[in-house]
């Protein structure tokens, strides 16, 4: 198997590659939600860092009895993998602090999963300040602290440098595979790109790291050849994605999905971590400067802005705003920033999904009719 | 509203006339405030209004507005002005209806009056800073944050500190808007009146405790307007004095809210506005009373932290580790605590649909109620404001088959 088919099999199988972690190794295995997860940390206290698919069975039925209907699949998909025991290979999950709904299943989570471990990351929610900074900072060490008493390690700023190192290399192939396929889409499938993401975000990271380093090496000594002419380049925004469909129905449609600002993509990669800082300081530094999620916040024009920035740089003829249903952060900047695309005259079109896709005839349609309009 | 019934009523209490003057003098000097040079400030409910207050600014409540909104039956219509904006329905119904309202114009007093900035605290809820983004893009006004770290096991040093040096950062923001200087004597009276009020406010709550209660949740709706809009003012002190005292003397006269209380109950999460009268009948006709909730004293339930000698630093601290800012388990040992208070004999939870903060979790609180407690508890799937999420049908057989339980 070459690099590429490597990772797309542990995107379409995580909890099965959560196995063999299990299975290969002492590594401690920790799950985790979102993008506001110092990943560095945990690589530095030897453990792995493992992204929750967030609803890898069928249908919600144990998670009912914990969690109403009107919040998100990701949240109560995920409260049901870990009751139906599809998270065996977890030794405990780590609960940035992002939305009400993640803080709420935190403690739900606590109180119901029975896992080993359970760290609660309470970041701060604004990211201007210097005293938001200060707390960042004290929260991240509060973190090693713990981690370190937990496993029974020690994580050494040599630790943390090697661990942010790794991060960073990661970041930095990720960032060049995604300007590759922004430059020629026709060398490297929507639904790829993404399986590359989502599997990095569960591997062990030396790993993931080595597939990168061989997927990069082949994609920059391809002959690329010039982009057909006749696609319309489209821009993904929103929270995650599970759904890998959703690029080959664009495509299909005529759209190449070449850039995004999801969790799932680049607020993953986005940024580095500065090499020469103190360490917990410099993985602060990051947060503060990268792009937000909507629940945090860094001025109320910061999204809009920023979206506007990548559809520009990236040349995009349409934006799809694909969100999950219940997700209040995404919700509430939705009509702004549709009126910031209105603004530069750029079409965009709502996809708000739940655990399942809508029937796939009717989303044909509707990319379709999307695609055709720009 | 049970206050609302009938007039001869001795059960009706007569501090609600002077409220209902109160917020109309209140809501006409703050629509007014263009005219006077006062500043306005829109503040979340669970925000630190103390140092407007001795700033001198008025404090402007969007959830207060939202309350009323919903107690007026324009919910539903001022939600789907906002939802025909792009915001989605699953969103707070308090942010659709004020969005609504905002963009319209319309809604029970004309919309309120517009903000020369912003105070937002997250200790409710991450949507209020969501909501605020948009007024402050809306109105083109400063929008300051105050963050107060969510408390899941413990409220740390660091946490602390984060959160008194953002009172201070909070003041700086008020000198640069009002263009001059906090006078910290004020503060420091302003602090003393606000813990006064809260004191008065556990007091008139604790009314409910006595059987029978004088006093519902349904009640306690009403009148928590003051604790949450004009914390810190004489007025509100006063008020909550007379209140308490009526209370004592209804107590003394053995009037009771509910004529044969027989079953005490206690409300949690916001209440559902447009609905507030219609539920109070429903449980009175099975001579059942709701004694006490978890919202309302929400507001009081900051008074122990509270400390008129050293009022900023432990205002900061209160304001942190109000009801909802707390984690499930720490949450259920404030209703355990209320539970025995108010000596109940069932938990009424609503389920609402616009507060995820304060209902996720509710089901492992229901399981808490059973397994420790030995109380059953009643949840009603709704919505505070937009009555479209009301089944009337559906919760009505819910309340018998729970009063039957109850009875049985």
């Amino acid at each position: 198997m070459d690099a590429l088919e490597q990772l797309r099999a542990v995107s379409m199988d995580p909890c099965g590659y959560g196995q063999y972690l299990r299975s290969s190794g002492e590594r401690p295995v920790l799950g985790c939600f979102c993008t506001y997860m110092p990943e560095e940390i945990i690589v530095a206290a030897g453990a792995v860092p493992f992204r929750i698919p967030g609803s890898s069975g069928d249908g919600i039925v144990l998670a009912d009895a914990h969690l109403q209907s009107y919040c998100c699949s990701l949240v109560r998909g995920s409260l049901e993998d870990a009751l139906a025991g599809r998270l065996p290979f977890l030794d405990g999950a780590v609960f940035p602090h992002t939305c009400d709904s993640i803080q709420r299943l935190s403690d739900i989570w606590r109180l119901n999963a029975g896992m080993k471990t359970h760290f609660d990351v309470v970041l701060p929610v604004k990211l201007t300040t210097d005293s938001a900074r200060t707390y960042l900072i004290a929260v991240l060490e509060q973190f090693r602290r713990e981690l370190a008493d937990a496993f029974g390690v020690t994580i050494s700023d040599e630790n943390l440098h090697g661990a942010i190192r790794t991060c960073n290399r990661i970041r930095e192939l990720l960032e060049n595979i995604y300007r590759f396929r922004s430059r020629y889409p026709h060398q490297l499938a929507g639904a790829d790109i993404y399986h590359v993401v989502r599997a990095v975000m569960v591997m062990e990271r030396s790993e993931a790291l080595g597939l990168l380093e061989s997927l990069w090496e082949e994609l920059s000594g391809r002959p690329s050849g010039e982009p057909p002419k006749d696609r319309r380049r489209i821009l993904l925004t929103g929270g995650i994605c599970s759904h890998p469909d959703i690029y080959h129905l664009i495509e299909d449609a005529g759209g190449d999905v070449v850039w995004d600002d999801m969790c799932t993509g680049t607020r993953y990669f986005q940024g580095l971590v500065d090499e020469a800082g103190r360490p917990l300081e410099a993985i602060a530094d990051r947060y503060l400067a990268r792009m937000v999620c909507p629940a945090k916040h860094t001025g109320t024009a910061a999204r809009g802005t920023r979206l506007v920035r990548l559809v520009q740089e990236n040349q995009i003829e349409g934006v799809i705003f694909l969100f999950l249903k219940f997700c209040d952060p995404h919700g509430f900047d939705y009509p702004y920033l549709q009126s910031c695309m209105d603004e530069i005259g750029v079409a965009s079109l709502l996809l708000e999904v739940e655990e399942q896709l809508p029937v796939e005839g009717q989303l044909r349609t509707r990319f379709e009719t999307f695609v055709d309009m720009l | 509203m049970a206050e609302a019934s009938g007039q001869a009523d001795p059960r009706k209490i007569r501090s609600v006339q002077r409220m209902k003057e109160i917020m109309t003098d209140y809501y006409m000097e703050a629509k007014a405030a263009a005219g006077t040079g006062k500043k306005v400030a829109w503040i979340t409910s669970g925000g630190p209004v103390e140092p407007l207050i001795a700033m001198d600014v008025i404090p402007v409540y969007p959830e207060n507005h939202g309350a009323m909104i919903g107690a007026s039956k324009m919910g539903a219509q001022l939600c789907e002005k906002a939802e025909e904006l792009g915001y989605p329905r699953e969103l707070c119904s308090y942010a659709r209806s004020d969005i609504g309202c905002s963009e319209t114009g319309g809604g029970p007093i004309g919309g309120l009056p517009p903000p020369d900035f912003l105070v937002c605290c997250n200790n409710i809820c991450g949507t209020v800073m969501k909501w605020y983004e948009t007024a402050s893009r809306h109105y083109g006004v400063p929008l300051f944050i105050l963050d107060t770290p969510f408390i899941h096991r413990e409220f740390t040093e660091a946490a602390r500190r984060y959160v008194t040096t953002q009172i201070y950062e909070y003041i700086a923001f008020l000198e640069d808007q009002c263009g001059r200087k906090m006078d910290f004597d004020r503060m420091q009276e302003v602090g003393r009146l606000s813990v006064e009020g809260i004191r008065l406010w556990q007091e008139v709550l604790d009314a409910g405790a006595h059987k029978p209660a004088p006093i519902t949740a349904f009640d306690a709706f009403f009148h928590m307007a003051l604790i949450v809009t004009l914390r810190g003012k004489q007025v509100t002190v006063d008020y909550y004095r007379e209140l308490r005292d009526e209370m004592q003397e209804r107590i003394e006269q053995g009037i009771a809210m509910v004529p044969d209380e027989k079953y005490r109950l206690l409300w949690d999460n916001l209440p559902i506005w447009y609905r507030t009268k219609w539920l109070s009948e429903k449980f009175a006709a099975h001579d059942a009373c709701l004694v006490g909730d978890t919202y309302t004293s929400a507001w009081s339930g900051m008074a122990p932290y509270m400390d008129e000698r050293n009022f900023l630093d432990s205002m900061s601290w209160a304001y942190n580790q109000v009801y909802i800012n707390v984690s499930v388990d720490l949450m259920f040992d404030t209703m355990r605590r209320l539970v025995r208070k108010y000596d109940v004999d069932g938990v009424v939870m609503h389920s609402n649909r616009s507060c995820k903060p304060y209902s996720l979790g509710q089901y492992d609180m229901q399981k808490m109620v059973a397994g420790e407690l030995g109380l059953p508890t009643l949840i009603l799937e709704a919505d505070m404001v937009d009555e479209r999420s009301f089944s009337e049908s559906q919760i009505e057989t819910r309340i018998e088959a729970f009063m039957e339980t109850l009875e049985s």
